[in-house]
């Protein structure tokens, strides 16, 4: 019996984890797929939204900035890679500039610091690549970008450190009110989980998950987004993030640089029925170029390195839906953007109206935070010869592009949530992240791993459940 | 430190060009040579590279990759050259004359070496599905053609079982082959050009003689499958490229080769400062193989993209040679004045880039790859402003194939202009 249990290990599911792991709680976290982030928090466009974009009346504008501050501290904590970058709203028109300034007043209702309308000619200063056209821009300095699936899986590498326990491959099929305990139902022969306290935190899923427990409240409109990154190659294109003058339609088209010095272009927006279709298409990609060019007209998508697609859980409401929807039973639904940056703020606030509800909150007596990775790029040069003496594991490159070394892929089979396959190594060492995608360093990847699991090559998969690389031995 | 660095000559990458440049060095005078490699052992692609074809010009045989690896191998055993494997070069600056090397392994660590010469040699990679941004889900079973060959020919294991090849470069025929048979259904090999990237020879070989469909001005326009490749859909492309709606037809497959390209790997010299020519996707250089860079050579892949392994070897003597001359004063390079080679009408590109106008001792061998096809005979021409100073017949030109011509001594003597350039004839 667990106090209580977390439907679904994405950002929002692994905040509140980390933030509970500090209580007295038996905690349980169940994920379908077979690692954490493996949703909306595994394909976005990876920003620390300022704040100044969502309603102030609305829970995003509430809880954006405050996300948004803790949101940097955690990364420091943590060891997640982020940076500060700053972003630029850009008006193209008269009619748009009178949008910055709506703009401008709701960040500063919102708590937003340091923002500014700056002219066409300031902007490009600060950006020598920006269109010609641009009239003038909102600067909004406390926006960054960040590595979201690291941000999720510190997060609940620290949950689990601290006694929370994860459940991957578990799918939740039904609930159940059993008197004052949810009994939880996974298709699995256990004969139901249970737990006093469920949260929904289901992501795209969500409005099903709701609707185990009770009556129909909202309903998910998966919105498909889809990108292009770019590789470094192209030379310094934009420094800070760049974002064409939101309309009802959303924030629209970015351009901005990534944690790995590459460059994200993207997404578009388009309403789909399969929630799990995240294939990309020609016409959306065409699109999503077209719309960068007003931006940067020198950009350049014959650099594309990879494209992808995300779905986000947008609803009716237009809004996060966070409510205890039953006895017992707290929803952290149709978490839409900026839910990557709101994502520590929501923890805190499901932890107060958890307690509200009468989930009893004691501090442990002992919690270890904290966390750190060492990533061979970031060692300074003067020390780099006496730790390779130390760790030579670390002296030996893997990944090319990225210079990722066999030291770091070692460590990251040796974290609390050790990675199962190719694509999940590559989102916590960032091996095959760069130009070559994996060609030169996948076969090396995998020999590590089955090496370091004692695992047979053959059974080291792609990505998910399913998704095998080798077919079998040759012949001789 | 500027009068004696470390080494007189440092190259960078252990496979054929990297070897032969070393070789060639030795032989022309060079004592204190380093060849670094990142793999465990040298050969590069030639170790993944198990059919035929290998030599014929060089050693008038036919050897496979290894092989052909194990001969040049042999040629920098005898010469007693140092080498160091499992061993990745960082950085590579100009000190102003001097060349410091930041590299990096388990047993040696991290440190610096100086040079007075470098040749370049880090070979290519092959273009991935991100570079042809080919639409659809992003399931296992898509791999580069060289990441196949690698994990069948050198790990032993296979990739595939139903497979559509997309894009006719020569390692994708190659592969076509061998995964038919090690067992594996190959449906077709899909072309978006109308004429194929690889040799013809590889055409005939690894594609007629196995019964496997070249599909010419044909893509993928879209990639199924949830986990694994389920199926792709194949359409014939207009002039544009652009698939045309009404042409799609549906392949089941577990496997998607790719074979789009190779993209030479200049990221150091990128980072060193040597300019590049964006035909080649290497670095320009003079007849000497000399780059931008006074004293940095470059030769094999990592200059332009070779169909053939035994013009590597030639090319990477020249740059080997070449970077002794530089040490032992031989030639003062410098202030001759530079005659610039240019692609002409048809010319995909040319290589050198530019001559330096000095006392023509040699012939120099100018590569080039023409832009189209064309399967009636025609004329390389090179021309000095309007003047026709070589004219070269050939049967037919292919974009798939390397060509040369020889530019003797007294050909480049007598030149007037201030420029040359290379076409076809129209
Ligand atoms: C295209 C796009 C761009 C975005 N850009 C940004 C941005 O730049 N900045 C920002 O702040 N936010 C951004 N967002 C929003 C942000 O990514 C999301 O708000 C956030 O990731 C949501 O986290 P989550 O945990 O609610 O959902 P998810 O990450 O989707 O997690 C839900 C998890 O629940 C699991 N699950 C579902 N059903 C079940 C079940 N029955 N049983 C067990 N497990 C289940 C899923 O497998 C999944 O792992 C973007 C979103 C998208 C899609």
């Amino acid at each position: 019996m667990y106090d209580l249990a977390i439907i679904g290990a994405g950002v929002i599911g692994s905040a509140l984890a980390y933030t509970l792991s500090a209580y007295d709680l038996r905690i349980l976290l169940i994920e379908k797929e077979n690692d954490v982030a493996m949703g909306a928090s595994r394909a976005n466009t990876a920003l620390i939204h300022a704040g100044f974009d969502p309603l102030s009346e609305s829970l995003m504008g509430q809880l954006n900035v405050e996300g948004m501050r803790r949101c940097y501290e955690l990364c420091r904590e943590l060891d997640v890679e982020h940076r500060n970058t700053g972003a630029m709203v850009l008006a193209f028109s008269k009619e748009e500039e009178e949008t910055l300034e709506v703009l401008f007043q709701r960040g500063l209702a919102n708590g937003c610091r340091g923002l500014e309308i700056i002219s066409g000619q300031a902007a490009r200063e600060k950006e020598p690549h920006l269109s010609g056209e641009v009239f003038a821009a909102l600067w909004a300095p406390e926006a960054g970008v960040i590595n979201p699936w690291e941000f999720t899986l510190a997060m609940a590498e620290v949950a689990v450190r601290n006694g929370a326990e994860l459940r991957l491959n578990t799918e939740v099929t039904g609930l159940a009110r059993e008197g004052t305990v949810w009994r939880i139902e996974t298709g699995g022969e256990d004969r139901g989980i249970r737990a006093r306290f469920l949260v929904n935190a289901a992501g795209v899923e969500s409005d099903r998950i709701h609707n185990m427990a009770a009556p129909p409240a909202f309903q998910i409109l998966p919105t498909r987004g889809q990108y292009y990154l770019l590789d470094r190659t192209v030379g310094p294109l934009v420094h800070s993030i760049l974002f064409n003058t939101p309309t009802r339609a959303g924030k629209g088209v970015t351009v901005s640089p990534t944690i790995h010095d590459n460059f994200l272009i993207g997404p578009d927006s388009e309403i789909i029925c399969d929630r799990t279709d995240t294939g990309v298409t020609r016409s959306a990609l065409d699109e999503i170029a077209r719309l960068a060019r007003r931006i940067i007209p020198s950009l350049d998508v014959r650099a594309s390195i990879r494209n992808f697609a995300g779905v986000r859980a947008n609803s009716c409401h237009n809004d996060f839906f966070i409510d205890m929807a039953a006895e017992g039973f707290l929803d952290l639904a149709a978490i839409k953007s900026p839910g990557l940056t709101a994502a520590p703020a929501i923890a805190r606030l499901a932890r107060d109206l958890l307690e509200e509800a009468g989930l009893s909150m004691t501090k442990k007596e002992k919690w270890t935070g904290g966390r750190k990775v060492v990533r061979f790029k970031e060692i300074p040069e003067a020390e780099r010869e006496t730790f390779i003496r130390d760790h030579p594991l670390y002296g030996r490159v893997i990944c090319r592009c990225e210079a990722i070394t066999e030291g770091e892929i070692v460590a990251a089979m040796q974290r609390e949530i050790p990675p199962v396959s190719v694509d999940r190594m590559k989102r916590r060492a960032g091996t095959g992240m760069g130009r070559c995608q994996g060609g030169f360093c996948g076969p090396r990847v995998l020999e590590i791993m089955a090496r370091e699991t004692g695992r047979d090559p053959l059974e080291i998969e792609e990505d998910g459940r399913g998704s095998y690389i080798l077919t079998g031995r040759t012949k001789e | 430190m500027a009068m004696n660095p470390d080494y007189e000559l440092v190259v960078i990458g252990g496979g054929p060009a990297g070897l032969g440049a070393a070789a060639a060095a030795y032989d022309a005078g060079l004592r204190r040579i380093l060849l670094v490699e990142r793999d465990l052992e040298a050969g590069g692609i030639l170790n993944q590279c198990i059919h035929n074809g290998f030599g014929l010009h060089i050693f008038k045989e036919e050897l496979t990759g290894p092989e052909y690896a194990g001969r040049i191998i042999d040629e920098i055993r005898e010469r007693g050259i140092a080498c160091l494997f499992d061993t990745m070069v960082l950085s590579l600056e100009d000190l102003g004359g001097v060349k410091r090397i930041g590299l990096m392994s388990m047993t040696e660590g991290y440190r610096h070496v100086t040079a007075a010469t470098v040749v370049l040699a880090m070979g290519c990679r092959e273009r991935t599905r991100g570079a042809i941004q080919t639409p659809g889900t992003r399931p296992s079973g898509i791999l580069t053609a060289g990441t196949a060959q690698r994990y069948v020919n050198m790990e032993g294991y296979q990739v595939g079982r139903r497979v559509i090849i997309l894009g006719s470069g020569d390692i994708g025929l190659i592969m076509a082959r061998r995964m038919t048979l090690e067992g594996a259904r190959v449906l077709a090999c899909v072309e978006i050009m109308p004429y194929p990237g690889g040799l013809s020879r590889n055409i005939v070989q690894c594609l007629e003689d196995f019964g496997i469909p070249l599909l010419l001005s044909h893509t993928i326009s879209r990639i199924e499958g949830r986990r694994r490749v389920e199926a792709v859909t194949v359409q014939k492309v207009g002039e544009d490229r652009r698939p045309i709606p009404g042409t799609e037809e549906v392949f089941e497959v577990d496997t998607v080769l790719l074979s789009v390209g190779l993209i030479p790997e200049n990221e150091l010299s990128r980072a060193a400062g040597i300019k590049m020519d964006p035909l080649t996707g290497g670095p320009y250089v003079f007849e000497n193989l000399e780059t931008s860079i006074p004293g940095i050579f470059a030769c094999g892949n990592v200059l332009h993209v070779h169909d053939l392994v035994d013009h590597v070897t030639k090319e990477s003597r020249r740059a080997g040679k070449a970077a002794a001359e530089r040490v032992l004063g031989e030639k003062a390079g410098g202030d001759a004045p530079v005659i610039p080679l240019l692609p002409g009408p048809g010319m995909g590109y040319v290589l050198p880039q530019k001559i330096r106008k000095e006392d023509f001792e040699d012939s120099i061998r100018v590569f080039f790859r023409v832009r189209e096809p064309r399967m009636t005979p025609g004329r390389i021409l090179v021309r000095d402003g309007e003047k026709v100073i070589l004219s070269a017949r050939r049967p037919y030109m292919l974009p798939g194939e390397m060509d040369y011509v020889d530019l003797k001594p007294e050909i480049l003597s007598a030149v007037t202009g201030d420029h040359l350039t290379l076409a076809v004839e129209s």
